[in-house]
């Protein structure tokens, strides 16, 4: 083939986040006229410039500023796509989704069920998520636990900017109700997204690291402190075993089943409060499924059953930090 | 007789085989509910059958609608199938949700019926977004949106109001005020002059109507889905009526003043529709036949959906999501 008409080399750049889920939007926008974002503030781009641009592009009967109203921002959007839109509901941050909690719980999330399949909502529930400095007790959790437990939707917890962009992309074509927690804490963490994004399918984990000692499981916020532990036991040669697992509903049971048959060490790793939280459907699989003899020892790690307070020292000492996570490592490696 | 008071009977004589049609379907459920026929329970709306008929005689058919956990005669009129909303009720298979709903969540997409709603409220942010998606699409439908006294003390009640007048959204609001919110008196816990009051407060013109005559409901609702459909904006009918029955079809509401509820039976939509008929010459074995019909009708589907066989055990699993869902070999 002439060098000239080779098809060009995917441009990757390495770009923000909070840019890549941009694209990803304005491309599913571009693509399908049905697709449309509803929120507050979206007009002006969004309180972390998620839909920077996106009103000039596709104007505002598209990317449509709405009230302060929560549950019908959440229930008209579930009305949108029974007539056949594809809506994506931006909830400004996700503690203000528990305002809308009858139109995501007893309606999106049953609809379907409930009229025996007349209808798929195919909405994307959106919002930042988690800690982010001094937010407070309002303006902080991590809930995605709540919705995994939740039949009907899919849980999105994206933790780089290209798994932001494809998973982003993939809730937007799915007939499924998806929740995608954007990982406000690294809006502006950068890494490369290729230019026509494809979507990433559900379920599926990423293997940040391979390794043979230890299994750590995580997703979303915590990543990068997993990865800088990961790194800093490499150092000392233990081999971790990172398993971003990017989606929580559909979760990918069987990369961490096969890499905790390896390894008989398992450690989960998550930001929100430990107590009932998702760490622990993890390690009850896995011992359910390998035997309860399978693992050396086994932890959940996450945040203690608490508000998350706005003084910096308060909040430090609940939060999950690198240190922690090394500590809880090396208690496993210990075992 | 002239060509108009002729067209004037024979629609009022089509409302009334509706309102005796939607009578017949929850008289017959309600035996059948006592009879031991159907699982669950009912929420009947006996009495209020002029507002889902006269409301829904003036609707496309690719209108939407939604409604309320007391909502037959709104799936009815809307032109849901009979066999399939009994079947329904019943828990079988072959009903309009494939038994999975239940006489709470009756909805038939194929006529534009979006859904009935177990929640006070619930169906009004989906009316407003269901008006906006059909806006996005450049489809000239509407939405009539049915909810009860009750829902307007509910914050999506203000929210809807607002934001349909905000967009100037196809929407026409419904408050079937059945004077009762469950087991309480509406106008114990409302505060102030009600439902046309808060609507006008955010814009959204509204009037009163006599709910309980379905000629005055059809003529204020085609008057004002007319100005909907030409981009008026939204506009909210207030339908005053009475639940002549109690909350559920277990419920006896004993606790109701017995002069009351006497006297809203004097005010029977289906017999006011049937006086007028009377006085315009109708027969009354004609009108009697529209009534046997009606009740041979539903004691047709009440049969067949006794006779159908319950659903597969493995359907539970079924139509829970795409991607994640569990399987019937996991549980």
């Amino acid at each position: 083939m002439d060098a000239a008409l080779a098809p060009p080399p995917a441009a990757v750049e390495p770009i923000t986040l909070v840019e890549a889920t941009r694209r990803a939007v304005a491309q599913e926008m571009r693509r399908d006229a049905s697709v449309w974002v509803l929120g507050e503030d979206v007009a002006r781009g969004g309180i972390f410039g998620q839909y920077r641009g996106l009103i000039e592009e596709f104007g505002p009967e598209r990317i449509v500023s709405t009230p302060i109203s929560e549950a019908t921002i959440m229930g008209a959007g579930l009305g949108a796509a029974l007539v056949g839109t594809r809506p994506i509901i931006e909830m400004r941050i996700f503690d203000f989704a528990l305002c809308a909690m009858d139109e995501l719980v007893n309606q999106i999330a049953k609809i379907r069920y409930m009229f025996g399949g007349q209808a798929k909502p195919a909405v994307v529930i959106r919002a930042p998520h988690g800690l982010w400095r001094s937010s407070a007790a309002q303006h902080s959790q991590s809930l995605e636990t709540w919705f995994a437990h939740l039949p009907g939707v899919v849980v999105a917890v994206p933790a780089t900017p290209a798994d932001a962009a494809g998973l982003l992309v993939a809730a937007i074509r799915s007939d499924d109700p998806v929740l995608f927690f954007d990982p406000k804490a690294l809006f502006a963490a950068t890494g490369p997204v290729p230019s026509a994004i494809d979507p990433l399918p559900f379920g599926v984990a990423r293997h940040e690291q391979w390794g043979d000692d230890l299994t750590l499981v995580c997703w979303s916020s915590i990543v990068p402190d997993c990865v800088r532990a990961a790194e800093a036991l490499a150092r000392d040669g233990v081999g971790v075993d990172l398993i971003d697992l990017r989606t929580l509903w559909p979760w990918d049971e069987a990369a961490v089943l096969a890499s905790a048959a390896r390894t008989r060490r398992l450690l989960v790793v998550h930001e929100a409060v430990r107590a009932g939280g998702f760490g622990g459907e993890i390690l009850a699989r896995v011992v359910e499924r390998l035997g309860p003899g399978a693992l050396k020892a086994a932890r959940r790690l996450g945040a203690p059953r608490l508000p998350v307070p706005f003084s910096p020292p308060l909040e430090d000492a609940m939060r999950v930090t690198e240190a922690k996570i090394l500590a809880a490592a090396k208690s496993l490696l210990a075992a | 007789m002239e060509a108009s008071t002729e067209h004037a009977i024979a629609r009022l004589t089509e409302l009334y085989r509706l309102m005796a049609r939607i009578r017949a379907f929850e008289e017959v459920a309600l035996a059948a509910h006592a009879a031991g026929e159907l699982p669950g329970y009912l929420h009947p709306s006996i009495g209020q059958e002029a507002v889902a008929a006269g409301v829904c005689s003036v609707l496309r058919r690719d209108d939407r609608i939604t409604s309320t956990h007391r909502g037959h005669g709104h799936a009815l009129a809307k032109g849901a199938a009979v066999r399939g909303m009994m079947r329904e009720l019943f828990g079988r298979a072959g009903g309009v949700c494939r038994g999975k709903g239940g006489s709470m969540h009756i909805a038939d997409f194929s006529v534009g019926m979006l859904g009935a709603n177990g929640v006070v409220a619930g169906g009004i942010p989906i009316a407003v977004g269901a008006a906006q998606g059909l806006r996005l699409l450049g489809c000239d439908a509407i939405v009539a949106c049915f909810f009860g006294d009750g829902a307007i003390n509910r914050g999506p009640f203000l929210e809807g109001l607002n934001w349909a007048a905000l967009y100037r959204l196809p929407v026409l609001f419904v408050c079937e005020d059945n004077a009762v919110a469950a087991f309480t008196a509406a106008c114990s816990v409302t505060a102030g002059p009600g439902a046309v009051a808060r609507a006008e407060s955010c814009g959204v013109a509204a009037e009163s109507v006599d709910g309980n005559d379905v000629e005055a409901v059809a003529e204020a609702a085609a008057r004002l889905v007319a100005r909907v459909r030409r981009g008026d904006g939204p506009h909210l009918l207030h339908a005053r009526t009475y639940r002549l029955l109690g909350h559920t079809s277990t419920d006896q509401a004993a606790w109701r003043d017995p002069a009351e509820v006497a006297a809203a039976k004097g005010r029977d939509p289906i017999a006011r529709a049937r006086q007028r008929l009377l006085a315009a010459g109708v027969a009354e074995t004609v009108l009697d036949a529209i009534l046997a019909e009606a009740r041979a009708e539903m004691e047709a589907a009440r049969a067949d959906a006794l006779a159908a066989p319950w659903p597969d055990a493995a359907e539970a699993w079924e139509d829970v999501q795409d991607i994640g869902a569990e399987t019937m070999e996991q549980a």
